[in-house]
């Protein structure tokens, strides 16, 4: 399907800290890019509250004006903003297609994907039934209505300290629950949660079941080193076990993990098809830092500039050919 | 952006959203909330298209919280559609247009 739409230089799809970043570089130089920013925009940042290790502010800044900064910047340098969602993709030729959830298609030479991941959900009984009427996967969002309430946190890395240390704001009272007894936390967030009176350590824990008819009234949980079953009374149940890629749009279109994480060149950001490239949570299953994902937007941007001005004078164009990246 | 929504408190939600003759979609949010400066702009957009036929009332939690209590929200964003004072749909956490159009669409 060809149709008489503008030919882009760039679209990046995807509006956390890669996709801007990506929408910043791309912009400034000169590359126009159109950028869809989804429901999601902001990204995983938008959920969370202070964050202290993001460089150059030095006391600190909240994930929503972040990506307040990040997006403002991005505009300043004429990158168009779009909020919608992109329902499919067609990206193998020359000339990319990306069609939006409202049915409009638009065409670009390159793409960048930075569509991120998504919270993970344990997939137990009564946790998608009681979604939004006690469990929850954003604590800064929903901390409020538990006020003087008893609660749990379920999970072990830094979001879930990050999470049970905030809700302790409101919460009379925060069980973290979590199905081993190591933590993949860092050593301050777990000293900050440890230290916290109102947070206590439920551990060789699993969880089997949030219960309640309309609204949450505990948890079932199994010890997993004695089999032991028993329910923990709680109004509130807060997720963060973790994220998933939102590798869903290109799965079948280019070479994924195992895990879904969008396979990239060693030491680049290009995928398996020509003048696509990814950056950010979709395609780091080690850091998955605001920084990292900046950094990797950065370099899909200049990876994406390069390849454009290859594309232009043939001459120069370098053999597309894999290397490195062997998974 | 000019607005197109209207705001709705603890006192006066009975008069504006339940007695209303026009349908009403009720955006529960608050200042803090990532998600729900998200999902504002696309309710701005669908008031402004649907003006007439569809009224988007926005409550803010943390001033109004009998109003949440009342309808048993617990997490933000949350949109109840009211028709003739009753609440008929309910969607939890931020959507986009189309899809947020798509699950008013069987019941406006």
């Amino acid at each position: 399907m060809t149709d008489n739409s503008p030919l882009h230089d760039v679209i990046v799809i995807g509006s956390g800290p890669a996709g801007y970043t990506a929408a910043i570089y791309t912009a400034r130089a000169q590359l126009n890019p159109l950028v869809f920013e989804g429901t999601a925009f902001g990204g995983a940042l938008m959920t969370t509250t202070e964050v202290e290790n993001y460089p150059g502010f030095r006391a600190g800044i909240t994930g929503p004006e972040l990506m307040d900064e990040m997006r403002e910047q991005a505009l300043h340098f004429g990158a168009d903003l779009q909020m919608e969602d992109v329902e499919s993709v067609s990206l193998a030729g020359p000339i990319k297609e990306v069609v939006t959830a409202g049915g409009e298609t638009h065409r670009a030479r390159a793409v960048i994907l930075a569509m991120g991941a998504a919270a993970r959900y344990l997939g137990i009984p009564g946790e998608q039934e009681l979604l939004g009427r006690g469990v929850s996967s954003c604590a800064t969002c929903d901390g409020f209505f538990f006020k003087d309430q008893d609660i749990a946190v379920v999970g072990g890395g830094d979001s879930a300290m990050e999470e049970a240390t905030f809700l302790t704001r409101f919460a009379r009272s925060v069980t973290l629950v979590h199905r081993r007894d190591e933590f993949r936390a860092s050593r301050i967030m777990l000293e900050r949660a440890r230290t916290n009176d109102k947070i206590s350590f439920l551990t060789n824990t699993a969880v089997l079941a949030v219960e309640g008819d309309s609204t949450v009234t505990g948890l079932r949980v199994r010890n997993t080193l004695t089999g032991e079953e028993s329910t923990l009374a709680v109004t509130g149940v807060f997720i963060a076990i973790g994220h998933d890629p939102r590798s869903e749009l290109v799965r079948d279109a280019l070479d994924v993990d195992p895990a879904g994480y969008v396979v990239v060149r060693e030491h680049s950001t290009a995928t398996s098809l020509p003048g696509v490239f990814a950056a950010g949570d979709l395609v780091d299953h080690t850091y998955r830092q605001a920084i990292t994902a900046a950094g990797s937007g950065c370099a899909a941007a200049l990876d994406a500039e390069r390849w454009l001005a290859d594309a232009h004078d043939p001459g120069e164009m370098i053999p597309g050919e894999m290397t490195g990246a062997k998974s | 952006m000019s607005e197109s929504t209207v705001t709705v408190t603890d006192d006066n939600f009975a008069d504006t959203v339940l007695s209303s003759a026009t349908p009403v979609l009720v955006d529960f949010w608050a200042t803090w909330c990532g998600p729900c400066r998200m999902v504002a702009p696309v309710l701005e957009e669908i008031a402004a298209e649907k003006a007439g036929s569809l009224t988007v009332a926005k409550v803010d939690v943390d001033a109004n919280p009998a109003t949440a209590r009342d309808f048993q929200v617990v997490s933000i964003p949350t949109l109840i559609l009211f028709k003739d004072g009753q609440p008929v749909k309910r969607i939890v956490g931020a959507k986009g247009k189309a899809a947020l159009l798509r699950e008013l669409a069987d019941v406006l």
